[in-house]
């Protein structure tokens, strides 16, 4: 791995050169027969992929509105061709969002319509060979899903749906990627992303709470399994244990310590990431989901709040209702989620993020600071992808970028915004997201967090920048790993909520 | 040779008629299991009526994408939404109010039509990342519509045809009453070029036109928590358990 550098900072951030074939062979570790097995996939690829493969891409196709209208509807017009942070990165051309589009679309037009069928050439269309269907492997496994493309798309084609769906395809015929796959083989087995069997985490749970009474002499609980806790907290297991990631675990149960909220963590469903989006398999995206549905009920908890976490966000806020209840306005006769919306309480927003816990707070005025705790920090934010273009938070569009923001700025005097163009809806992806978080892709990795860490350089260098938070588990880790390899100390990445953690007034200070 | 067009005519209609209208209930009877936004979106019915439209008339997303590709896109899409409506009046009589109206700026709309086609012809050629992509249909569709938009500049400005003949015969095919089309070479050039066009549409990226309403990333309301969205096939899920 040493020999992994960072590419250079583009001077003026011009579309770079083409380089082709640049990442060919680049893709990520394949799953084991283990793996696969695990969680009812083939093992390996199986003796009649292609047809296999066919008929599936056929299901998904009559499955999913989004791909059927994306495979038929793109112009290459090119608007999106060099919005990728991967293509930015690595000049590869495949990892044009079009381009990587065309790695499925040739194949649809093969199989699926009629020029193709009569002639191929014409319109670019491609048989399904094991040339293809390594190319398939190799591209869909460096999109992050994170859907910047689809911003610009004038129809927006979500380059996201097609790499989920190429992901399924795979691993349907036993192709599949082993980063993810023996993930969700973990979160089956022992509850959660990390494999932190339940013992061990009551344990970290207990010094945790050791450690903030000697640093702030009060006795902060971290409740697990606590029945008729008013909230259940639903939080990326890397918060458990992963630096910086676990000093916002530690401000969130500051602010429900603060606010007088009863909460409780739960054993069977400590992990707020659900890879089954990453892989694009309803069944798995569904079956990972229900655990919480189903500690929720077990807890008779009446609200559910989720951790920093981007691509659980997006899942809890914009799948979870449809994927297991948690959430409100079902149908009189659906007796599935009734169930649970029954026990829910409706003056809050279900389920609600932790800032929009923690923005309320603030506004009703439940909350204290010192804003000097946070003095040595001059702060930017870096929005993740799938908050920033997946889900939202607050009543209004766009309460996604607000509320952060507004929290950083209640909790810390010095703030300062990257370039625009790379924040909010048009933010970056790490390089880190969509199942890449693998050191197998940690090449790819580096090259795909360029775009953030050219702006970081600017605000570093004009406004001295010496603190990136941001709200997603995997934004931490990845930048935690990469940014020394740009230069940068990897401490400068941290959460909201550490910021939060920071700066509250327990208790005998008011 | 009349006959040959009126044949040839009815046939393309058709194609275009049902090839479209299949494919347009294919789109609308395909589920879309999950809500998926491209956020932030609004959050009413009544925003996202505003948001498609902002999209449909202005190309909204492609104004933040690239100012290029956008400047030469609209004028040509423009331009030829002009030059469609202008075409009405070969095909109603009497010829409605607004359209007379229009005819003066259709004729301009032809050449800012031609000049937004070779702006995009140009950037698909000359631009690295866009020839990548491009495949030979994506140069022939271009072509296809310059050769429609200069055999009808021609015939504006160079040869003009008889057009009260050509309108009479188009009047007469609506009511299958086949009448004689003007054997001119460039009308027979610009119909019959229209008839491929009409034959291609729904088989080709033009479906982009209906697409586009089909998009969920665009046409679904960000309202996920305050209403459980569900299609029927994972509603199955849930009996089954
Ligand atoms: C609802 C109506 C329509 C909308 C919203 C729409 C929108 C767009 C947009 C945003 C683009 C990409 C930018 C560009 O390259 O111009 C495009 C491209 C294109 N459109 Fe349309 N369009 C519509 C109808 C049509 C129709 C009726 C035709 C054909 C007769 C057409 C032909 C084309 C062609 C050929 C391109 C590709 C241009 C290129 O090669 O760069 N469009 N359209
Ligand atoms: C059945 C269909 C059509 C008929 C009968 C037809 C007929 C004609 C005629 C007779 C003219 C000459 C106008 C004049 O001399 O004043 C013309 C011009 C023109 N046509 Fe068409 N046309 C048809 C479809 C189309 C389509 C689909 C397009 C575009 C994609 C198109 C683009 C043009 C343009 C750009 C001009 C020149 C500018 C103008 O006169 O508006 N035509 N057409
Ligand atoms: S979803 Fe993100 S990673 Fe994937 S092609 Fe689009 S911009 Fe690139
Ligand atoms: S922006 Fe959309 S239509 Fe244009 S090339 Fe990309 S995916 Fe295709």
């Amino acid at each position: 791995m040493a020999d992994i550098t960072a590419p250079a900072y583009r001077i003026i951030p011009i579309v770079p050169a083409l380089k082709p074939d640049a990442m060919a062979g680049k893709g990520p570790f394949v799953a084991s027969d283990k793996i696969n097995e695990a969680i009812g996939f083939p093992g390996q690829l199986v003796e009649d992929w292609h047809d296999k493969a066919i008929a599936k891409m056929g299901e998904l196709l009559s499955k999913y509105r989004s791909l059927k209208v994306y495979m038929d509807a793109c112009v290459h017009c090119g608007a999106c061709s060099d919005k990728c942070h991967y293509f930015i990165g690595t000049q590869d051309p495949k990892n044009m969002p079009v381009a990587r589009q065309d790695l499925m679309r040739s194949v649809y037009r093969r199989y699926f319509t009629l020029p193709g069928k009569l002639f191929p050439k014409l319109v670019g269309a491609r048989d399904l060979t094991r040339e293809v269907l390594d190319e398939w492997y190799n591209y869909f496994n460096q999109c992050s899903e994170c859907r910047r493309c689809s911003v610009f798309c004038p129809y927006g084609i979500d380059t996201a749906e097609v790499t989920m769906a190429a992901r399924e395809i795979l691993d349907s015929i036993g192709y599949g990627q082993k980063y993810s796959n023996e993930i969700i083989g973990k979160v089956h087995k022992i509850g959660n992303n990390l494999g932190l069997p339940g013992p061990a985490l009551i344990d970290t749970l207990e010094g945790l709470e050791e450690d903030v009474k000697e640093a702030t002499g009060i006795d902060v609980r971290f409740p697990i399994d606590v029945k008729g806790a008013e909230v259940l907290l639903i939080t990326p297991s890397a918060d458990f244990f992963a630096e910086p990631h676990i000093d916002s675990l530690i401000g969130y149960a500051k602010v429900f310590h603060a606010t007088g909220t009863s909460w409780t963590l739960s054993s069977m469903a400590s992990e707020a990431g659900n890879f089954g989006m990453f892989i694009g398999n309803y069944d798995q995206l569904r079956k990972i989901a229900l655990r919480i549905r189903e500690a929720a009920l077990e807890l008779g908890v009446k609200r559910i709040v989720v951790g920093e976490c981007g691509h659980a966000w997006r899942v809890a806020y914009s799948f979870w209702n449809t994927l297991s209840g948690v959430g409100d306005g079902a149908g009189e006769v659906d007796r599935f989620a009734q169930m649970l919306q029954k026990q829910l309480d409706h003056r809050y927003k279900q389920p609600t993020h932790i800032c929009e816990f923690t923005w309320d707070a603030i506004e009703r005025n439940a909350l204290t600071f010192d804003k000097a705790k946070n003095d040595k920090h001059i702060i930017t934010f870096h929005d993740s992808c799938n908050v920033a273009r997946g889900s939202r938070m607050g009543d209004l569009p766009g309460g996604q970028f607000e509320i952060p923001r507004n929290i950083i700025k209640a909790v810390a005097s010095n703030f300062v915004e990257m370039s625009p163009e790379t924040t909010r809806e048009q933010t970056f992806c790490c390089g880190g997201g969509g199942g890449l978080l693998t050191d197998d892709l940690l090449d790819l990795r580096v090259k795909g967090a360029l775009p953030r860490m050219e702006v970081l350089q600017q605000v570093v260098d004009e406004h001295g920048v010496n603190f990136m938070a941001t709200i997603c588990a995997i934004c931490k880790a990845q930048f935690t790993k990469v940014m020394p390899i740009y230069g940068f100390d990897r401490r400068m990445v941290g959460g909201v909520h550490q910021l939060v953690s920071n700066a509250i007034i327990l208790g005998e200070e008011k | 040779m009349s006959m040959l067009f009126a044949i040839l005519f009815y046939l393309a209609t058709l194609v275009f008629v049902v090839g479209l209208l299949q494919r347009i209930r294919t789109y609308a009877a395909t589920p879309a299991p999950l809500k998926i936004p491209t956020t932030p979106a609004p959050t009413t019915t009544g925003g996202v009526v505003l948001r498609m439209t902002r999209e449909v008339v202005f190309f909204e997303s492609l104004f933040k994408a690239n100012l290029w590709t956008w400047s030469m896109g609209w004028l040509f899409h423009a331009s030829l939404a002009l030059v469609t409506l202008r075409h009405l009046r070969y095909f109603t009589e009497p010829v409605w109010g607004w359209v007379a109206f229009i005819q003066p700026f259709g004729i301009y709309a032809g050449i800012t039509m031609l000049l937004g086609l070779c702006g995009l012809w140009v950037r698909r050629l000359f631009v690295e990342r866009i020839r990548y992509i491009s495949t030979p249909s994506d140069h022939l569709m271009l072509l296809l519509l310059i050769a429609i938009t200069v055999s009808g500049l021609l015939m504006q400005f160079v040869a003009h045809t008889d057009v009260v003949a050509v309108k009479g015969y188009f009047i007469g095919l609506m009511h299958l009453d086949i009448r004689v089309l003007p054997s001119d070479l460039l009308l027979m050039l610009h119909l019959m070029l229209v008839t491929t066009l009409l034959v291609v549409f729904p088989f080709s990226k033009l479906l982009h036109a209906p697409g586009v309403f089909f998009s969920p990333t665009r046409n679904q309301t960000d309202n996920p928590r305050e209403k459980r969205h569900l299609s029927a096939w994972a509603a199955k899920l849930e009996s089954e358990k």
